[in-house]
């Protein structure tokens, strides 16, 4: 547990940590560290500098503005996970970040540093995609929005290009006709998601009106389930619905991770389990 | 009588722990320290060809390198095994192999590297090129026997020992007249990781001029490291040699035993001459430290349609990886087979074991040490058995036991059990556990669709392994007597110098409340010393739940001693008879009987014995009395377990919703603590029935050497445990008091396994291997 010898700056601005970045060939952003130091201590990540974003103050805080719910990059787990205006407008962000990890790791690990690392167990990417949010990134050629399903390319792979940073998320305030609702199924080891499922239902008239399901932990990135989704939409949300429409999550999730703990046959037939708890918990 | 025994005192050493201002190992910093780093081998079987060491010395920063040979040529010894059974083989083992040997499992120690920081020994280690030359893994408890791949030269077929107890005849009559065979085949007994908070560590300083070493090593027992050390190992004299174990976080047997590091640290101290220090990483310490378990066992029970149990027929594997740990071989052993029987009179036992050799870390003693083997073995094919004759399973438990009028009760492998009431063990249980209620819950549950099981349990222990002479007879290089020197200072204080050594269970409050009440004086005018084999007498540290009943026990022949000499004192300077005296241990002073104002207090007398003015003619100076105490036998703690658990039919994962267990330890000298030490060892036992596996793929390589792999139980998990005693004291030991350390662990794990077992037999499942993983449990319940 003894990382390799690196560098260490601290970034005022985030020009300024994008400038440190270029200046840095092989640098990486530190944000809440819950994730790259661990990397270091095994000496599977070595970089050669860390550029610690940490005191950035435009990376931080949660506000509402134009119907538009916006989290800064350095928001910790915790904070998404109490906030009222998270909670009031898009329930299920809260409810996901309130099963990272325990409390410690919630308390330093940041939305941004989740999403940038992209790993395939992770809690946030899944239920990003379910919400359709926009991440906002600044780097070298300036500022751009990534929309969250072009977002993720591979294992531990993001369309982030060299030098960019994650500023922000933003996603679409939820009015009451819509709830989402996110299922994990730990591992009991790392407390990561095995599988986790994201949905999102829209109800008007007695039906669903739109819904937006996603599994993650089978496969190397979060994947949409759009045969769930259009077996449902325009259907009650009812036990016979759901559990028809779950049925349907096979067409869309075709498990690649797999280990002794949960084969990807074992991770398969969970997705639909997850996707059926999900989305009945999304339409109670 | 006493006053402070039986209370739940809080814990003395608590405000350091909880403050994170303990004193480990790791915490130690001496001018000049240097940082050692150990090369581990990547492979499971390898013959190491050559070894360059010189880029990695040529680093800035590095002080040295080393390697086997160095040691070797320096005068170090093999590792021994200091348990040894007849006609074992000891495959060798050094504190680094030497080029032109092998490396025998991942993590086996290559080269040392010693630095000016333990990042720049890091940086070392990746310059070390080692070229190998890779072999086949031989692995599996039994596969190993017949891999044709042989470990070490002088074992080709890779055993080390047979073993075997009991009358073979008797069992197969017992068979033949039983109704029902119930046999479960290739039964395995989990690989586990002991994990304890603290990873393992050593620091050694020389002192040139004296020629002494200090060795600070996170053993649960320095003197016996101390003579391992001095007469195999290190060569450095007893005399010179001081051993150090000061707090210590956590052991679970996993720090018994002698372990390589405690070779190379002193010998690089003493070769260079400047303190050295190493600490385990997290994955070195689940590479190295020695694990638990793992067994291949085939069991045959024999029933009788009346519940009868008529014979008990098991074989064994037991894996020992790839050296004998220190002692390894008495695991599987004296401390196994002989708990066969568990709490029942069974008239035809008979069992044969074979400790094998893989391509694995070492195993050895972990938290109950072939005692949850025997248990969960038997308690499985009794459940089984159960069924089979659709019988209750307390009912049939209760057919067999042991009846409360028949101890001292030799059983037929060997062990005399001291004392024991089964029966009001499970009526206390049924009674906190509404067992009618519980199984109505569990019908109702079932009939409402869901999975739900309840599993029962009745464990036995052997607790404080005894006495020493035995211990001789099976093959052990040690006694099992432990020491307490009891100093009573002039002023009225104690210390208590105890060869127990407490790694967190908390001696110095529940040694401190034997101590007191020995003597009549507070908690807090006692300090119990440990650890440190310049200020305790040699004793043997503390393992196998021995502490209590083993040094307790001699703490109290100290105390009777101290007692006896301020008798004398007191009936002196009162002119009384020795006779006439009684010594107050509620108030510690001694008074003349129907005299009560003619008293001398416990500070007094202490004062007088060290003034020497006025003591009696021939009675030597001093207050301070030692004890070795050797027990007459071992105490067997027994506990009574049920869990409730509901399986989840889409995913599999078990959720254990109450857990009720009954223990009885003998007489409790501090509530809480054994109720932390019950509960704490149900959340191991649990954890080797749902969770924790130290698995290695086909070549050997280990597949949980982080936590993110190795799932260790955690508090969430759990509801809250209800846990309750009945008291049947041990009539052997002076305390009347029994262990407390293992029995939670014995009983839990085949509790748990009979309770997902009971839950998922309405669909035709009768056993699956632990852990009971959600996956393990869907695949069965689905026949995929
Ligand atoms: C014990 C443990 C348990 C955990 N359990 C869970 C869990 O259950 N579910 C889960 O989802 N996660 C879990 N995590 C991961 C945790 O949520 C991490 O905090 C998170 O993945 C990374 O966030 P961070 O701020 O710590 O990022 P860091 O570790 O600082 O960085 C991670 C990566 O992202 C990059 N990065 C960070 N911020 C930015 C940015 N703004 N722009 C561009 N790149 C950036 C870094 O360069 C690095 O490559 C766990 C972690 C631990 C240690």
């Amino acid at each position: 547990m003894f990382p390799a010898n690196f560098d260490y700056y601290r970034a005022g601005s985030l020009a300024e940590a994008v400038d440190l970045l270029q200046k840095n060939p092989g640098a990486k952003v530190l944000a809440g560290g819950h994730s790259l130091v661990p990397a270091m201590k095994l000496r599977v990540a070595g970089p050669s500098a860390l550029v610690d974003i940490g005191r950035i103050a435009d990376l931080k805080g949660i506000s509402l503005a134009n119907g538009q719910l916006t989290i800064g990059a350095l928001t910790t787990h915790a904070e998404v996970a109490n906030s009222p205006l998270v909670k009031d407008n898009c329930g299920v962000l809260a409810q996901a970040a309130g099963q990272i990890g325990d409390q410690m790791i919630r308390n330093r690990g940041t939305i941004g540093g989740s999403l940038a690392h992209a790993d395939p167990a992770a809690d946030y990417p899944t239920v990003i995609r379910a919400v359709g949010a926009m991440i906002t990134v600044f780097g070298p050629n300036g500022l751009r929005m990534i929309n969250a399903d072009s977002f993720f390319t591979d294992l531990f792979s993001t369309a982030l290009a060299d030098g960019e940073i994650i500023t922000s998320v933003t996603v679409a305030a939820q009015d009451a006709s819509t709830r989402g609702s996110y299922y994990k199924i730990p591992h009991p080891a790392s407390g990561y998601a095995v599988v986790g499922a994201c949905a999102i239902v829209s109800q008007a008239d007695g039906v669903c009106s739109s819904v937006s399901v996603t599994v993650g932990g089978a496969t190397a990135n979060p994947v949409r389930c759009a045969g769930v989704e259009s077996a449902l939409i325009g259907k009650a949300a009812n036990e016979a619905n759901i559990a028809a429409a779950a049925a349907k999550t096979d067409e869309s999730v075709n498990a690649t991770m797999g280990d002794q703990y949960a084969s990807s046959e074992y991770r398969n037939h969970l997705a639909a389990v997850a996707v059926k708890r999900a989305l009945m918990a999304a339409s109670a | 009588m006493s006053k402070l025994v039986g209370q739940s005192i809080k814990r003395k050493e608590d405000p350091r722990f909880v403050q994170g201002k303990g004193s480990y190992v790791a915490n130690l910093n001496i001018a000049g320290m240097a940082h050692l780093a150990l090369k581990r081998s990547p492979h499971a079987h390898a013959k190491i060809v050559s070894i360059d060491t010189s880029k990695a010395a040529a680093l800035p920063g590095v002080i040295a390198v080393f390697t086997g040979q160095d040691l070797i040529d320096g005068g170090c010894g093999k590792l021994p095994c200091g348990w040894n059974v007849p006609n074992i083989k000891v495959p060798t083992r050094w504190a680094i192999q030497p080029v032109g040997d092998k490396v025998r499992h991942v993590g086996d120690t290559i080269a040392a590297v010693v630095a000016e920081s333990r990042y720049i020994a890091q940086d070392a280690l990746d310059l070390i090129e080692v070229e190998y030359e890779v072999l086949p893994a031989s692995l599996g408890a039994k596969a190993t026997v017949t891999s044709g791949i042989v470990i070490h030269d002088d074992l080709p077929d890779n055993t080390s020992y047979p073993w075997a107890i009991g009358d073979l005849p008797a069992a197969e009559a017992g068979l033949s007249a039983a109704d029902h065979v119930v046999e479960l085949k290739d039964l395995i007994n989990t690989r586990l990781i002991a994990n304890a908070m603290e990873p393992r560590a050593a620091a050694a300083q020389w002192s040139e001029m004296t020629e002494e070493m200090t060795l600070w090593t996170t053993s649960q027992n320095p003197h016996p490291i101390r003579l391992l050390l001095s007469a195999f190992t290190l060569g450095i004299p007893e005399h010179k040699l001081r051993v150090i174990s000061p707090d210590v976080g956590g052991g679970f047997g996993s720090k018994i035993f002698h372990y390589p590091e405690e070779i190379i640290t002193p010998w690089i101290a003493r070769k260079l001459n400047r303190p050295v220090k190493w600490v385990a990483t997290r994955s070195e310490a689940s590479m190295t430290d020695s694990q638990g378990r793992d067994h291949v066992s085939t069991i045959k029970v024999g029933v009788k349609n009346d519940g009868t149990i008529t014979a008990i027929h098991i074989s064994t594997h037991a894996d020992q990886g790839a050296y004998l740990s220190t002692f390894a071989p008495l695991i599987p052993t004296a401390l196994y087979l002989t708990l066969m029987t568990g709490l029942y009179k069974v008239p035809g036992v008979y069992g044969e074991v074979w400790g094998t050799i893989t391509n694995t870390t070492p195993v050895d003693a972990y938290r109950g040490a072939g005692r949850p083997e025997a248990c969960y073995a038997l308690e499985r094919a009794i459940d089984v058995a159960a069924r089979k004759i659709n019988m209750d399973p307390i009912a049939l438990r209760r057919k067999n036991f042991i009846p409360a009028n028949e101890f001292p009760y030799q059983t037929p492998v060997a062990l005399q059990y001291d004392s024991g009431d089964y029966h009001k063990l499970f009526d206390k249980l049924e009674e906190i556990s509404d067992y009618n209620g519980l199984v109505a819950k569990r019908d109702a549950a079932r009939a409402a669709g869901k999975l739900a099981g309840i599993g029962v349990v009745g464990a036995i222990e052997a607790s404080g392994p005894a006495p020493s002479k035995v211990a001789g007879a099976l093959g052990g290089a040690v006694g099992f007597w432990e020491s307490a020197v009891m100093r009573v200072h002039p002023s009225g204080k104690v210390s208590l110098m105890t060869g127990s050594h407490s790694h967190g269970q908390g001696h110095e409050t529940a040694f401190a409340q034997v101590v007191a009440d020995e003597l009549g004086i507070g908690v807090n005018d006692v300090d119990i010393v440990h650890g440190d084999t310049a200020k305790i007498p040699f004793g043997m540290g503390s393992y196998g739940s021995r502490s209590l009943n083993v040094g307790g026990s001699a703490i109290v022949k100290a105390g009777e001693k101290v007692r006896n000499k301020m008798l004398k004192i007191a009936a002196h300077q009162l002119e009384a008879s020795e006779s006439d005296l009684v010594y107050d241990r509620e108030n510690g002073r001694v008074y003349v009987k129907g005299a009560p104002s003619k008293s001398k207090a416990f500070g007094e007398l202490a004062f007088a014995a060290y003034t020497a003015h006025n003591l009696p003619d021939g009675l030597e100076p001093g207050m301070e009395e030692q004890s070795f105490y050797d027990p007459a036998n071992f105490t067997f703690p027994n506990s009574a377990h049920i869990a409730y658990v509901e399986v989840d039919k889409d995913t599999g994962e078990v959720n254990l919703q109450k857990y009720y267990a009954v223990d009885d330890v003998g007489n409790v000298v501090n509530p809480m603590i054994v109720e932390g030490q019950i509960v704490g060892g149900i959340v191991q036992g649990i954890g080797q029935a749902l969770y924790e596996h130290g698995a290695y793929d086909a070549d050997g390589q280990p597949q949980t050497l982080t936590f993110m792999d190795y799932a260790m139980p955690k508090a969430q998990f759990f509801p809250r445990f209800e846990v309750a005693r009945t008291v049947t004291p041990s009539p052997h030991n002076p305390l009347g008091v029994k262990g407390a350390g293992e029995m939670g662990t014995i009983a839990a794990t085949p509790a748990v396994a009979n309770a997902v077992m009971d839950a998922i037999a309405p669909l035709g499942v009768e056993h699956i291997e632990l852990p009971l993983t959600p996956q393990r449990i869907w695949k069965a319940i689905n026949k995929i």
